[in-house]
Formats: structure tokens, C-alpha cells, sequence
């Protein structure tokens, strides 16, 4: 029978092409639109260290001033003082402790041909590649003890391994950065977290650092930060190591903590801290320490832009404009047919077999505006890309994956469906006698 | 007239209407909030940068060997001698940042010395010499500019602040809402302690920030800092930069090999940059409001030309019996007039409605008020347009229909 019933919505749906094609391109407009603002904004939402998001934390202390919260209404600071990271990291009471900051660097490639160019670099302790599960393509990253030292060593990114060394295996080889020889110990496979959860400062979107080198080796060398620096109160002392002893927020940390036991102990190791760092006069503030997961950090940071929920929501709207559409014109079509209807019904149609019948005819139409509405998202996408194009981070957010292809259709079939249900429920209340009367 | 027999005909089959009703309602909305949003970044776009826009340009110079502090000064003092000589060039400043640029340095401003609290005013600051006022294509209103003695060099070893600064006319206000003479004499502190006097008012220099709520407010120190960073901006004689551009970068890269020239950019160039998004979401919108009045249109059509066929023998008596064909198209014009207005209604209620909901979640401005009667009127006309087709073919419906037998 469904067969039948397929066939039967085939051929009425060929019977009047203008007004199918109408509705399709209605369906399939409207799930275009909402899907491609639902597309990025799921690829900004993406959380890109989800199998680890119960054991990954971000740790903010509140060293700020007694006057004024970091951010209202009293949220700590969104990093930490240098001060405050290295005697955690020392005190290593975490399964595994990152701390890290990015810094401008100048490559300078061997030979005269390829002139330097600066480089974003990434410097942080030995544990980063091990906790982010960053994989390895040769070598792999330096070992804790280069955290205490000055060891020159660096990873590269496969793509900056291939910009440099051709890709083969430059383990062993050497990487001048501002005239000091750098010894490469690894470089990472493929890894493109976007956003990078592990920074969300600055433009979380643009993927992550392409050399990284240790944080102590970074320190001694007198890197300067390139992200996001705030004092509350100037250094007390100048120079770079006034400004290691100082109140200046600068250095994003991370610790992985294995089961609730470790988090609680370590948060009580936390407040001890500080306890212990008030008596020495710092930390006026009350006790705010926080531990977040990767996804509560991402929230907390607001990484998905308010414009695109603005967007998304019009476009919900929009998707309800184009169903209020398809409604009307599926009634008209049924209407138009009152007289098959009741003709049906006096010679014995059950109710149930008439809306069996206009159902799965509905539900054509649904799935044809699914399809077409995958084609109006992908279009959607590119249009979005175009008017971005000078956004390079855009390029890596539109991009649909086959778990947002299974939301366009499953919306499209859902939406014509729903939109099929009243047309139907009048087809099936049309009365066997009336029109016959006529006739 | 005829308004009540055509209101008590479509009572009789409400839901049709009903839904066209709806859909002119959401598309009204719809396109309110977004004419309302296209509005207010339009404006923001349209802002004036304070720059000479058209003929300024910007470049970085990295040094990556270690050079001692004098022969990094040094380098900074033949770098601007060097630009400076060249032909066509109208001024040139050393500077950390420039407007648009969304990276810059901000600092609390206080009328007191001591802790920075709540009350302390925000402020982009950019560093310059005497050449700043012109590089950057400020006009002084109020005060003068810096002079040749007052421009120092930033001790590495001292955070000591100078003690003159030009501020713009809207982070005046700021400080002092109550003044109404000058601001020029004034000292605010910053970094805790340092005073700082006002010597002279500019009238327009935005910060690099363009989404910040204080974008207007600004200050010019001046500092130079003999880093191994150094960011010059540049101002042409009219028509002179694009040629310059180049001539500029490959003199710089030639005369030191121990750096890297980077982050030439115009003006122009980061002003889209720096509005891309907004420029974006315009289009957007747009984009989307266009297609929205084209599907509700064509949804109008499909109505109407549903209900021409399904009336096609009652139209004949009426033709038979007397009606002109003005009137059959006048029927549906006022059909489709009813159903707008009451839709245009609701939709009308309906948009402030979802405007306050986006003002409260999204700290969106409210709306003007004049879009709603103008998007009430584009929409009732777009409906008249849209039934306009299927009213003249139900008018050359021909009377010998109504003999016929149906």
C-alpha cells in the first residue's frame, strides 16, 4: 500500500508543478537558512577535547583588586600572575599541570633565499602535548625535566615541518628563532582544535600555534606575552623580572585531575594556597578560585558570538514563515481536490487510508525539501564564507559534517510533516455527501 | 462598501487567511528587527576614524637581533629621518597603535591620585612625537600640540608616565561631564599616580577597537618606546600612497637586514577589516529579508490563485449579472487589504515584542520607531503587488461561464 501511496503522491506532486515546486523551494529555503547558522554556530560550539571534558580543568585564582572584581559581578581573572603558576606547577599536585602563553618569535629558515618571518610560538611545560592528547607524527615533546631548565628544544606543527624541512623527519635538526639555535624534538600530525580551548583569548579561531617551545626556556629568554596582559596594579619593580614578580595576569594554566577525589583535593590544595599567599599580603580579595571543564570555559568566555544567536534566532523565524507558507499551499492543494475526497470517501475510504495517503505525500515533498535544503545550507555556507573573506578563521568554521546533514533532513521531514498535518486533518473531515451532491 | 459582504465571505473559510495572515506577520517581524540591526551597524560603519582615511598607511619594523638600547633608538631615529625624506610624504610618527587597528593599549584615567576603582574612565592611548597630530589627521580644537622637548624616550627601567597628553573632546566629556570652558590645564593620573595635564583637545580619534562603548575616547602621549617593535603610521600627500606603499617597505627591508618589515596595511584596508562583520551581517540580512518578502509574496500568489480557480464559477455569475471587471479585481485587492492589515497588526505587536526580547538577551539597541509604520506600508504594498496578478486574471474570467453547468 505505501507503494501505492508513494506513487499516488508522485504523480500529484507532477500534476502541479508550480505549486510543489513552490512549496520544495519553500522547505528547502527555509531549512537552508536556519542550518547554515545552526552549521557554525556548532562549529564554534565545538568542543574539541570532549572525551577528556571531566578531567580537564582551567584554574583561575583571584589575585585582583579589592576594589574592583576582574569582571562584574565577581568573576576572577581569566588567567594567572607568573608567580602563581610556577609555584603551582613546582608544588605538582596535579595528575598533570599545563601552563602556557604565546609569544612572537622570528623564524629564521636556513639559507639566504627565505627571508625570517615571526611566528606565533606557543610556550608551556612538558605535560600540554600528553593532557590535549596532541598526536605525534616523529620524535615527541621534551621531558618535565626540561621545565626546570633553560634546554633550547622545540615541536613543530607537520605544517610548519613542512614549510621548513619539507616534511621529512627534522627530529635533531635546528630551528633559529631570534638568533638562538632551537634543538626540534618532535612534530605533531595533524591537530586543528578550533576553537582552542586551551586559549580562548584573542581569536580562538584561528587554530592553533604551528612551533612550541619550553615555558622555562621561554621565561629565561625574556618572551614577552603576545596575548592578553592586565595588571590591577603596576609591577613593583621594572624590567621583565618586575614583571614576573608582579600582580600581571598573563599565563593561561590547566591541571587533569582523574576522579571527583582528585578534583577535591586539589581544589582544598588550591584554597590552601592562597590562604597561605594571604599572609604573605597578597590576594586581598576573598577566596574565588574556580575549576572549569573545557565546555564550562567555553561558555564562561562566550566563545559562540552574540550575533549568531541573534541570527539564529531570525532564522527559526524565517523557517516558520516558509512552513506557514507551505501550510497554506498544501491546503489550497487539498481544497482544490475536495471533490476526489469525497468521491473516495462515499465509495469507502476509511478516514485512516486518506491520511495514510496525504501523509506520505506531505512527507515526498518533505524529503525532496530536505535535499534541496542540504544544497540551499551548502549555498548558505559559501554566501557566508563570501561575505567573511576576509575573515581567514571562517574558512575553517563552515564546513558541514554528516551529523548537520542528518539535522537538515530530519528538520525538513519533521517540518513538512508538520506542516501536512492540518491540510490532512481537513482532507479527512471533507464529508462523502456534500460535494456529490453537486456532481 | 463592499468591505463587509467580502469580511463575512472569508469568515466562511477562515483558515487560508488565517495562515497568510501569520506568514505577514512573522515576515514583518522578521524584517523590522532586522532593518533595525542593519541600521544601527550601518551607522556604526559610517563613523568617522578621525584619520585621513584615503592617504595613510601603516608598517611595523621587528628587529630580531639583539641590538643594545641606543642603537635600537638609533635605528627608530634613521628609520623616521629616512621616511620622512622620501618625496610626497606628508608626516610620519612613531606609534604603538592606531585606530580600527583591534589591538592597541588601554589605560584607566582618574581625577585622583591613587588605586584605580570603578570610577576610573577607559582610555585607548597612542604614542607620537610632534609629527602625531598630522600623521594621525587630527584637528586640535582647544590647546597646542606637543613640543620638540616634550617628546621623550620610554626608560626600559621607568614606567614613569609623560606628563602632557592630547586627549580627544569625548574622553573630556568623559572625565569632566560638568565643564563647559576648556579642558586644556586639566591634569587626570594615570597608572596609580602619574599626573598627566591635558595640553591640547582633538576633535575626532577613535580607538583601535571598534565594538568597544568607548571607541571615541582616546589620548595622545609623547612617548616613543625603543623597542625592538616599532610601528610607524604614515600620511601621504594626496593620491601619493598606494605608490609610496611599496617604495617605503622595500626601503626600510633594504636598509637594515637585521629585521623584518611587517604589517603594512592602509587605513582603508583596516577600516573593512575592522567592520568586516558588521559589513557581513548586513549583507545578511538583507539577503535574508529579500528572500523572506519574495517566499510570503509568492505565497500570495499561490492563495490567491487558488482561491481564483476555486471561484472561477462564481465569478461568472457575477460578471453575468452586472459586476464590472474593476470590481472583480477590486474584490481581491480589498481581500488581500483586509488580510495584510490584520496581519501587519499582529506582526506589528509581534516585532516589538521580539525587539524588547532582543534588547534584554542580546544587549541589542532599541528600535527606531518610524520602521515599523514603514515596513507596515512596504509590506501591505508587496501584498496588493502580489494579488495584483491573480485579480486580473480572475476579472477576464469570461460571464459564459455561469451558463455552464459545473
Amino acid at each position: 500500500m505505501l507503494r501505492y501511496y508513494l506513487k499516488l503522491g508522485f504523480l500529484s506532486i507532477r500534476a502541479n508543478p508550480a505549486l510543489s515546486g513552490l512549496m520544495i523551494a519553500a522547505i528547502a529555503i527555509g531549512i537552508g537558512a536556519c542550518m547554515s547558522i545552526v552549521t557554525v554556530r556548532h562549529v564554534m560550539a565545538d568542543n574539541p577535547i570532549e572525551h577528556k571534558n571531566d578531567v580537564l580543568f582551567h584554574v583561575q585564582l583571584d589575585n585582583w583588586n579589592p576594589n574592583d572584581p576582574y569582571e562584574e559581578p565577581n568573576e576572577p581573572p581569566e588567567q594567572v600572575t607568573y608567580l602563581d603558576s610556577t609555584a603551582l606547577l613546582a608544588a605538582g599536585r596535579a595528575h598533570r599541570q599545563v601552563v602556557s602563553f604565546k609569544s612572537d618569535r622570528v623564524v629564521q629558515p636556513d639559507g639566504d633565499d627565505v627571508l625570517p618571518f615571526q611566528q606565533e610560538v606557543r610556550a608551556t611545560s612538558a605535560d600540554f602535548f600528553a593532557m590535549f592528547d596532541v598526536p605525534f607524527k616523529f620524535g615527541s615533546g621534551w621531558d618535565s625535566s626540561a621545565d626546570r631548565g633553560e634546554e633550547r628544544v622545540a615541536v613543530l606543527s607537520s605544517t610548519m615541518n613542512e614549510q621548513l624541512f619539507g616534511g621529512v623527519d627534522s627530529t635533531g635538526e635546528t630551528l633559529m628563532m631570534n638568533d638562538e639555535p632551537f634543538r626540534i624534538v618532535g612534530v605533531l600530525d595533524e591537530w586543528h582544535p578550533v576553537p582552542t580551548f586551551y586559549d580562548l583569548n584573542n581569536n580562538p579561531f584561528v587554530g592553533p600555534e604551528e612551533i612550541y617551545a619550553p615555558f622555562s626556556t621561554a621565561v629565561s629568554g625574556q618572551w614577552g606575552s603576545s596575548g592578553n596582559n592586565s595588571c590591577w596594579k603596576s609591577p613593583d619593580e621594572d624590567g621583565y623580572e618586575g614583571y614576573l614578580a608582579s600582580e600581571c595576569i598573563w599565563i593561561q594554566m590547566w591541571v587533569e585531575l582523574r576522579n571527583a577525589s582528585e578534583k577535591e583535593a586539589y581544589a582544598q590544595f588550591l584554597d590552601d594556597y592562597v590562604m597561605e599567599q594571604k599572609e604573605l599580603g597578597r590576594f586581598p580579595r576573598e577566596l574565588n578560585n574556580r575549576l572549569s571543564t573545557p565546555e564550562e570555559w567555553m561558555v564562561n568566555r562566550e566563545v559562540v558570538v552574540e550575533m549568531v544567536g541573534v541570527l539564529l534566532a531570525l532564522s527559526i523565524l524565517f523557517l516558520i514563515v516558509c512552513l506557514l507558507n507551505t501550510i497554506g499551499l498544501l491546503l489550497a492543494k487539498v481544497m482544490r481536490r475536495t471533490n476526489d475526497i469525497s468521491l473516495r470517501r462515499a465509495l469507502g475510504a476509511s478516514k485512516s487510508a486518506l491520511f495514510k495517503q496525504y501523509i506520505v505525500e506531505a512527507g515526498l515533498i518533505g524529503v525532496a525539501g530536505g535535499i534541496a535544503g542540504i544544497g540551499m545550507t551548502w549555498l548558505g555556507l559559501r554566501g557566508i564564507e563570501n561575505v567573511f573573506v576576509d575573515y581567514e578563521f571562517i574558512q575553517h568554521l563552515v564546513r558541514m559534517d554528516w551529523s548537520m546533514i542528518g539535522l537538515a533532513v530530519a528538520l525538513a521531514i519533521v517540518s513538512a510533516l508538520a506542516a501536512a498535518l492540518y491540510p490532512t486533518w481537513r482532507a479527512c473531515s471533507v464529508s462523502p455527501a456534500t460535494t456529490l451532491r453537486i456532481q | 462598501m463592499e468591505i463587509g459582504p467580502i469580511w463575512r465571505a472569508m469568515l466562511r473559510n477562515k483558515a487560508g487567511f488565517v495562515l497568510i495572515a501569520l506568514q505577514i506577520a512573522v515576515t514583518l517581524t522578521i524584517m523590522v528587527n532586522a532593518f533595525g540591526i542593519m541600521q544601527e551597524r550601518a551607522a556604526r560603519i559610517a563613523r568617522d576614524s578621525g584619520m585621513d582615511q584615503e592617504n595613510t598607511f601603516a608598517i611595523v619594523s621587528v628587529l630580531y637581533k639583539d641590538y643594545e638600547l641606543e642603537d635600537r633608538r638609533a635605528l627608530i631615529r634613521d628609520d623616521l629621518e629616512l621616511i620622512r625624506n622620501v618625496p610626497g610624504v606628508f608626516a610620519v610618527t612613531p606609534t604603538n597603535s592606531y585606530p580600527l587597528r583591534q589591538g592597541g593599549w588601554s589605560m584607566g584615567l582618574q581625577l585622583e591620585p591613587g588605586m584605580a576603582t570603578t570610577d576610573s574612565v577607559g582610555s585607548a592611548i597612542y604614542f607620537g612625537d610632534t609629527s602625531g597630530v598630522d600623521a594621525f589627521g587630527v584637528e586640535l580644537i582647544d590647546g597646542k600640540n606637543f613640543s620638540e622637548e616634550q617628546i621623550i624616550w620610554r626608560d626600559p627601567d621607568n614606567n614613569t608616565w609623560p606628563a602632557q597628553a592630547l586627549i580627544t573632546e569625548a574622553l573630556g566629556k568623559e572625565m569632566w561631564p560638568d565643564e563647559t570652558g576648556s579642558y586644556v590645564g586639566k591634569t587626570m593620573y594615570i597608572n596609580d599616580n602619574d599626573p598627566i595635564q591635558v595640553i591640547g583637545v582633538m576633535d575626532t580619534l577613535q580607538a583601535p577597537w571598534p565594538g568597544w562603548n568607548g571607541v571615541e575616547r582616546s589620548m595622545l602621549v609623547p612617548w616613543i618606546f625603543g623597542n625592538d617593535f616599532s610601528r610607524y603610521v604614515i600620511r601621504t600627500e594626496p593620491g601619493m600612497r598606494d605608490q609610496l606603499m611599496p617604495e617605503i617597505e622595500a626601503m626600510l627591508a633594504a636598509s637594515n637586514r637585521d629585521r623584518i618589515i611587517r604589517d603594512i596595511a592602509t587605513m582603508e584596508e583596516t577600516h573593512r577589516l575592522a567592520y568586516t562583520d558588521n559589513a557581513a551581517l548586513i549583507k545578511i540580512l538583507g539577503f535574508t529579508v529579500t528572500l523572506l518578502t519574495i517566499i510570503t509574496a509568492l505565497g500570495i500568489v499561490g492563495l490567491a490563485s487558488f482561491n481564483v480557480s476555486r471561484r472561477t464559477r462564481q465569478i461568472g455569475i457575477r460578471r453575468a449579472l452586472g459586476a464590472t471587471k474593476p470590481a472583480i479585481v477590486r474584490y481581491f485587492m480589498i481581500e488581500n487589504g483586509i488580510v495584510s492589515t490584520i496581519g501587519l497588526v499582529i506582526g506589528a505587536a509581534m516585532a516589538i515584542g521580539l525587539n524588547m526580547l532582543m534588547v534584554e538577551a542580546f544587549a541589542l539597541e532599541p528600535l527606531d520607531w518610524y520602521l515599523i509604520p514603514a515596513g507596515m506600508i512596504a509590506l501591505w504594498l508587496v501584498g496588493q503587488a502580489a494579488v495584483a496578478g491573480p485579480a486580473r486574471r480572475a476579472s477576464s474570467i469570461s460571464p459564459a461561464i455561469a451558463t455552464r453547468s459545473g
